[in-house]
């Protein structure tokens, strides 16, 4: 999928200005930038949320599908986890009940676990959910924004990991947003640095970490915190 | 329910109401022959024995009609309510399945139905519909719609906003299912208590239309046709314009009282707040000799809230002047618990134990309220996670500094306001001069946390304890708070209790680390040993969970399996033996916090 020269603008102002991004098939591309930058405007858009001008090639509507940053926000509190995983799901009742115990095997979670609600769950198991739902489209694209910032530190590992076996399993493509740069890492191949509504740097994760270009990525590279070093 | 029945208020109301329903039931039997008695020797009687509340023109009691009328007076009110209701959750619900310029009209037109007056409207609706109870009722029923349209289209623009409305539209869910499934069900509990509201506003509605003539027509009879009826004696007779006045009241006052006490049962509010909980010595145990030198000891504190719910359990902490400490753990794991509990603002209705809460070499368990406010004040700086909740938005930021002088060293008001400049610079805000004189709001995330230190750092502060400062900023500004945070430990010699969720980030912060877990203190190590030395299975796994820029991306993340089990349901045994790897029968037993080399202490029965 290609996003190509895209704008949003809110009146007077340009949160994501004339931005080109390629996420191959298959692959995870990670996108970093600060609060403001317009990584999540720029989410929304390439997920028909928020309008745009300029181009998404090779991904329909319903073939983008989004995983909010919020698990406890994004699952509707009084529907059954069974029913908001088959929202996405276009098949015969009998044949959904099949398909939404396959989606949440997929995400690791019991199948028993359809039939209770959001509050019963964990932050983590909510964004199982969260995923399982957006993988019953059977999307082209999963737009992950800021998927683990609100879940605690045991539970992100658990969800992070479980990205990487979806990517590996089914050739999901992902856009992972993150303002972590050391989950970016753990989790993509490409990595693209937002400022200002603009992008300042794409390379592999490799290039990227090891040898960035632009002074605003090496800034951020230099404030992420490390264990011992003081 | 038993949340309802708690107040008086709601006691009151729901009393009330079954009252009436039990009237609307009973009365038409028991007193209907008398209500419709008819007695030429007592026309336009005043109250008497025979007739407490008197007689009307045709000699009938108009207690027993008091009586009878409850039941039609309550069932035109509840129709009227649910026409309303219903011509106003459809109104209030079309904008929403609706082409957009056919939900302008709709909204345009409740707008000005609601900025129409209530009594008007149900007057001309009931003068086109006609004379009677029919238009009576239609009357109210078009007053009440309006109100429930507003309401229904506010709440269900809110649904409209969440997360996941949005991502059933990415599923490519139909409008008309994303109302029925989401919009719908998530609105309808304050619609319900609403309708409780609307009833008691009907009841009084309809008695207002009867009294003016409109209502209910002769022989029926409602309550307000009855105060119609008897108010042209009033002068004479007082007695017969009571009864159905009262009726009429207390129906409405119950209806009230009952839809108030639902909504405020619903949503969850508590009773009133009071202050916050001061310190309690707990009992029978004895905690040592005091440490002379540190800044802040805590020994055995415990936070319980009714029901069971204990956040912080027998928790025990030394801080020495010039140390950070970093109190790390996760959500639920009760570390700001403990900080609110040291800085003595653990709302109501928790309580704080402790067998010692030593500040600055004074036990805050025994000192007066007056002389502990007036040592937190001076010898406390507290920094929050999110910084306006410390600074007052609509005052200038250097006001707000300059108070903390005035109020705590009797400083002059020009001296304070220098000061507060000058500390604004200290902690490298750009321009302090202009800045002071601005409000919050005008300034970023990172500048105003910059100036609650700065707030801080007005006094001499002994104490500085730091609530996830920086878990609302972006890295970049992490890094500079940090530094900030480090420089004013060294500077004034405080000690520094630095509370976050973010182990990466107390590693690089602190001199030495406290992991907490279900309410207590697992490991305490410095922070040179934090990512070789951990010994709690707890701390290693924290660790080994979170990926740094070393991370080797060919292998899984570690994961702790399960969740921290909640402050309620913390058991007596080691509450991470659930999610453990080494967990044995020892284990159910709990692990006390054990020296473990040099400056370590461990409390896990496996740690050798």
């Amino acid at each position: 999928m290609i996003i190509k020269s895209l704008t949003v603008r809110f009146g007077a102002f340009t949160a994501v200005d004339d931005v080109t991004l390629e996420v191959p098939p298959g692959s995870i591309v990670g996108l970093v930038g600060e609060s403001g930058s317009g990584k999540s405007t720029l989410a929304r858009a390439v997920s028909g949320l928020v309008p745009y001008t300029g181009e998404i090639i090779g991904a329909g509507r319903r073939r983008v599908q989004m995983v909010f940053q919020d698990p406890y926000a994004s699952l509707d509190p009084r529907m059954r986890v069974g029913a908001s995983v088959a929202e996405g799901v276009r098949l015969s009742r009998a044949a959904r009940r099949v398909e939404v115990e396959r989606l949440l095997s997929l995400v690791s979670l019991p199948a028993e676990l359809a039939g209770r609600y959001p509050r019963e769950l964990s932050g983590g198991q909510r964004q199982r959910v969260a995923i399982a739902r957006a993988l019953g489209a059977r999307p082209d694209l999963l737009v992950a924004d800021e998927i683990t910032s609100a879940l605690d530190v045991s539970v992100q590992g658990a969800v992070l990991n479980l990205v990487r076996e979806l990517r590996a399993e089914l050739g999901l493509s992902v856009l992972f947003i993150s303002h972590d740069l050391a989950v970016v890492r753990y989790v993509c191949d490409v990595i693209a640095v937002l400022h200002r509504g603009r992008l300042v740097e794409v390379g592999t994760t490799d290039e990227v970490v090891g040898s960035p270009r632009a002074a605003y990525t090496r800034a951020l590279l230099e404030a992420v915190p490390r264990l011992g070093r003081r | 329910m038993r949340h309802l029945l708690r107040t008086p208020a709601g006691l009151a109301g729901a009393s009330l109401v079954a009252l009436m329903v039990v009237l609307a039931v009973a009365g038409p039997p028991i007193w209907g022959a008398a209500a419709e008695r008819i007695d030429p020797a007592a026309l336009l009687q005043g109250s008497s024995a025979a007739h407490s509340l008197g007689t009307d023109s045709l000699g009938r009691d108009l207690l027993a009609r008091v009586l009878v009328a409850g039941r039609l007076s309550l069932a035109l009110a509840a129709l009227a309510t649910l026409i309303g209701a219903a011509a106003g959750i459809v109104l209030g619900a079309l904008p929403s399945v609706l082409p957009r310029r056919a939900a302008r009209l709709v909204t345009g037109t409740v707008n000005a139905l609601v900025a129409f007056p209530g009594l008007l409207l149900a007057m001309f609706t009931a003068v086109v519909v006609g004379l009677g109870a029919r238009g009576a009722v239609l009357g109210v029923g078009a007053a009440i719609a309006p109100g429930f349209a507003r309401l229904t289209q506010t709440l269900a623009a809110s649904v409209a906003r969440a997360d996941y409305v949005a991502a059933a539209r990415m599923l490519g869910v139909p409008r008309r299912r994303v109302l029925t499934a989401h919009v719908l069900p998530n609105v309808a509990e304050p619609l319900i208590l609403h309708l409780t509201q609307a009833l008691g506003g009907a009841l009084l509605g309809l008695a207002g239309m009867s009294f003016l003539g409109l209502g209910v027509q002769p022989p029926s009879f409602d309550w307000g046709r009855l105060l119609f009826d008897g108010f042209a004696r009033i002068y004479a007779t007082p007695a017969v314009a009571v009864g159905p006045a009262v009726a009429v009241a207390l129906a409405g006052v119950g209806f009230n009282l009952l839809g108030d006490a639902l909504a405020r049962a619903a949503s969850r509010t508590g009773p009133p707040a009071r202050g916050p909980a001061a310190p309690v010595a707990s009992e029978n145990r004895s905690p040592g000799e005091p440490d002379a030198r540190a800044v802040l000891e805590v020994r055995d504190l415990t936070v319980t809230f009714p029901g069971g719910v204990t956040p912080v359990r027998g928790l025990s902490l030394t801080v020495a002047p010039g140390e950070i400490v970093g109190l790390v753990g996760e959500s639920g794991s009760g570390k700001s618990l403990t900080a609110a509990a040291i800085g003595g603002l653990v709302p109501y209705p928790g309580t704080v134990r402790a067998a010692r809460l030593r500040l600055c070499g004074a036990d805050l368990g025994e000192l007066t309220a007056e002389r502990r406010r007036r040592l937190l004040g001076t010898s406390l700086a507290m920094v929050f996670q999110d910084p306006m909740a410390s600074l007052n938005p609509a005052l200038r930021i250097g006001g707000q500094l300059a108070e903390v002088a005035v109020v705590h060293q009797g400083a002059s008001r020009a001296e304070a306001a220098a000061r507060a400049v000058d500390r604004l610079g200290h902690v490298h805000v750009p321009e302090p001069d202009r800045r002071a004189r601005q409000h919050p709001h005008e300034l970023s995330g990172g500048m105003r946390q910059r100036a609650v230190i700065a707030m801080g750092l007005m006094g001499t502060p002994r104490l500085i304890i730091a609530d996830e400062p920086t878990t609302a900023l972006d890295v970049t500004v992490q890094r500079q708070i940090l530094h900030l945070l480090r420089r004013a430990t060294e500077e004034t010699g405080a000690a520094t209790l630095f509370i976050s969720h973010d182990i990466a980030v107390v590693g690089e912060l602190c001199h030495r680390v406290v992991v907490m877990y279900a309410g207590r203190v697992v490991e305490d190590l410095p922070v040179e040993g934090l990512a070789t030395a951990a010994a709690h299975p707890y701390t290693r796994a924290l660790i080994a969970s979170l990926p740094d820029m070393d991370t080797d991306t060919s292998q899984p993340l570690a994961s702790i399996p399960g969740r921290q089990p909640p402050p309620g349901e913390v058991g007596s045994g080691c509450a991470f033996a659930p999610r453990c790897p080494l967990a044995g029968e020892q284990c159910a037993e709990a692990p006390p916090l054990l020296p473990y080399g040099t400056d370590h202490h461990v409390a896990c029965w496996k740690a050798t």
